[in-house]
């Protein structure tokens, strides 16, 4: 395997809250140019992973390195400013500002100085659009509200906001859980723009059919802990799914399913022999 | 194919367009901006009284300046609610701000010879403190705005009658236009402004004159600049600066607005000591108007101020308004509470059109807000 830096790496992370054990052991690396898939089920501990990659939590145990260095932040803003870029669920949009307000949001570019000092607007939405259009959103007007924008469209303009703003890591917390097929697949096409960029991108998901086609890597958290970081060529779709959701605890539905469908023919044949199968449906 | 043959013929310019860059009309555009609300209302109003009010000399420039003034005064504390309301926050303690900013300034000046300056230098530094915890305390908190400024409305009006008594054993002060001759800093808040025009216009017979030749109207009063000029720097801030998409974005959403690195606490402490700051010129310019100060000045102002900002289309959960939506929502008022006074209608109907109006107002912003977010 190549001897280069990763961009991203933990080793041995734990987190604990208390007596409740979120993580341990988590050992992950992600290099430039790569998209990196973080699958789990509920509680699997995603969330707490990114949070202690984007400097919300401190790990408890182990080690984060940036570009080989290792790192400790003491608030989101400098994960920012070291160039982790977090795209939370809730995106961080203001659905009644404008696309430039948001795009912009606390980096405003200003123009004049002193008390004269203010927003250039022309900039700002010309940067905006010129952005919006690299990933294949033509923007009528910048200055529309955010909230005319289709969920897809939100989700790409809050990803363009942290590219442009040059994040060298990109943690993309389920960005497709609540969109549509089509939807989907715009936000899939841009994390693969994002990743020819040579940006080093965490996506974060439980739906393994967005995962696969764009990742290069998979690690599979589960119950707080790693099942391990796979390279995409050495497993398949039906591997990395069946070990999500948990190998055994399907064959054991598999079998209480059987159990049901056993119980119910034989509810018909006595019902069949019975003259009053409404009454015995309703019992039962 | 069968899509091929539709029912209705399209139009050619809508059929050359793609669905995501057509036209909008300009009117639909003027139709998500939060003034337009505030703009049609005062068209409403305006034509009313001229006609109702017609020969009753409202609309004479004594009149105009009569009920622009009563906007003027509304409006430089709409102006300051109108950022905070923006900024996702209310300020019910503008009104008591009032009453114990006129006490601050009326008691040092008249009761201990201070200069006017330092007096209300006083009363600024005053505000600026009440303004300082406000925030602090809503920030700290989490505590909706709406139960901490309440609490402050009580302890503020009971400070100012308190303070009074203590120190006059009276709750009003009068003798205060004795110290304004002489003090430049108190001049600012006094008076009117180009008598030198109006006069001039005398002269040429433009503008009405008394017996002596003198204007009727000597100036534009003081307050209408403050008004005007607080209402275009809000505007400024507001559309221009970063500042301003800073309390859009607190408004919107705090948590957001973090995220992305917005100081917002910072941001919800500077408007409350803007509030406070505005309630105090307000005082000012009452106090150097009347001469004397009051403990129950400002009664019931704070609401009449929300009156204007929400008549001028900002949305009470916050991120979305206009200060110029409020000047109109003042001038709204002055309109209707001149212009009752002048048609001879009873002014206890006031009330009843001031209630009517905002739940008009409110409801027609309501709807305009799901417009804008329709207007794709």
């Amino acid at each position: 395997m190549s001897e280069r830096t990763p961009m991203i790496e933990m080793r041995n992370v734990s987190k604990h809250f208390g007596s409740v054990i979120a993580l341990s052991d988590i050992s992950m690396k992600v290099f430039s140019g790569e998209v990196m898939c973080l699958l789990g089920d509920n509680g699997a501990g995603k969330s707490t992973l990114i949070k202690t990659l984007s400097g919300v939590h401190r790990p408890t145990e182990g080690q984060l390195l940036l570009n080989g260095e290792e790192v400790r932040f003491k608030s989101p803003a400098y994960a920012l400013d070291a160039g982790i870029a977090t795209v939370f669920q809730d995106l961080a949009m203001i659905p009644l500002m404008s696309i430039t307000r948001n795009f912009f949001m606390g980096r405003e570019p200003t123009i004049g100085w002193g008390p004269f000092k203010r927003i250039d607007w022309k900039r700002a939405d010309r940067i905006a659009k010129q952005e919006m259009a690299k990933i294949g959103i033509d923007v009528r007007d910048p200055s529309q509200p955010v909230g005319t924008l289709s969920g897809g469209e939100r989700q790409c303009v809050a990803i363009a906001r942290a590219v442009y703003f040059g994040a060298k890591v990109l943690i993309l917390d389920e960005p497709t859980s609540a969109l549509g097929v089509k939807q989907a697949s715009v936000v899939l096409r841009y994390i693969a723009k994002a990743r020819a960029d040579g940006l080093a991108v965490i996506f974060i998901t439980h739906n393994v059919h967005h995962a696969y086609p764009v990742a290069d890597a998979f690690t599979l958290l589960k119950r707080g802990g790693s099942l391990g970081s796979f390279r995409k060529e050495d497993i398949s779709r039906e591997e990395v799914l069946n070990m999500m959701a948990g190998g055994a605890e399907l064959e054991s539905l598999d079998a209480e399913l059987a159990e049901f469908q056993r119980s119910d023919q034989q509810d018909q044949q006595a019902s069949s022999a019975n003259t009053t199968p409404l009454s015995r449906a309703s019992n039962a | 194919m069968q899509s091929n043959t539709s029912p209705q013929p399209s139009s050619p310019a809508a059929a050359q367009q793609d669905e995501r860059i057509q036209r909008v009309p300009f009117w639909k555009k003027a139709l998500s901006r939060p003034e337009l609300g505030a703009l049609a209302g005062t068209v409403l109003v305006l034509a009313f009284f001229i006609v109702a009010a017609s020969g009753t000399g409202m609309f004479t420039p004594a009149g105009i300046v009569n009920f622009l003034e009563v906007a003027a005064q509304l409006g430089i504390i709409a102006t300051a609610a109108a950022l905070l309301m923006i900024g996702g926050e209310f300020d019910l303690s503008i009104g008591s701000m009032i009453g114990l900013a006129g006490i601050l300034i009326a008691i040092p000046a008249v009761e201990y010879g201070w200069p006017l300056w330092s007096a209300i230098l006083l009363a600024f530094a005053c505000a600026g403190l009440v303004g300082w915890i406000n925030g602090n305390l809503v920030n700290k908190t989490g505590l909706p705005s709406f139960i901490v400024t309440l609490g402050f409305l009580f302890i503020l009006r009971g400070l100012a009658i308190g303070i009074s008594r203590l120190l006059t054993g009276r709750t009003q002060i009068g003798g205060v236009h004795d110290h304004i001759p002489g003090d430049w800093f108190a001049s600012l808040f006094s008076g009117e402004v180009a008598t030198g025009l109006f006069a001039w216009m005398a002269e040429q017979g433009w503008i009405a004159t008394n017996f002596a030749g003198n204007p009727l109207v000597t100036g534009i009063p003081v307050s209408i600049v403050w008004w005007l000029g607080l209402t275009a720097v809000a505007t400024w801030v507001l559309l221009c600066t970063p500042y301003g998409n800073w309390i859009f974005a607190s408004g919107g959403d705090a948590n957001a607005a973090r995220n992305s690195g917005v100081p917002v606490h910072r941001v919800k402490i500077s408007l409350f000591m803007f509030t406070a700051f505005s309630a105090t010129i307000f005082a000012c310019l009452q106090v150097m108007d009347t001469g004397s100060a009051d403990t129950i000045r400002g009664l019931l102002k704070e609401l009449e101020a929300i009156i204007a900002v929400v008549i001028g289309g900002a949305l009470l959960t916050g991120g979305y308004g206009s200060a110029i939506g409020a000047a109109l929502g003042a001038l709204i008022f002055g309109l209707v509470q001149m212009g009752i006074f002048y048609t001879g209608v009873n002014t206890d109907w006031f009330q009843v059109f001031l209630g009517v109006m905002l739940l008009v107002a409110v409801l027609f912003n309501n709807f305009m807000r799901k417009k804008a977010m329709e207007a794709k």
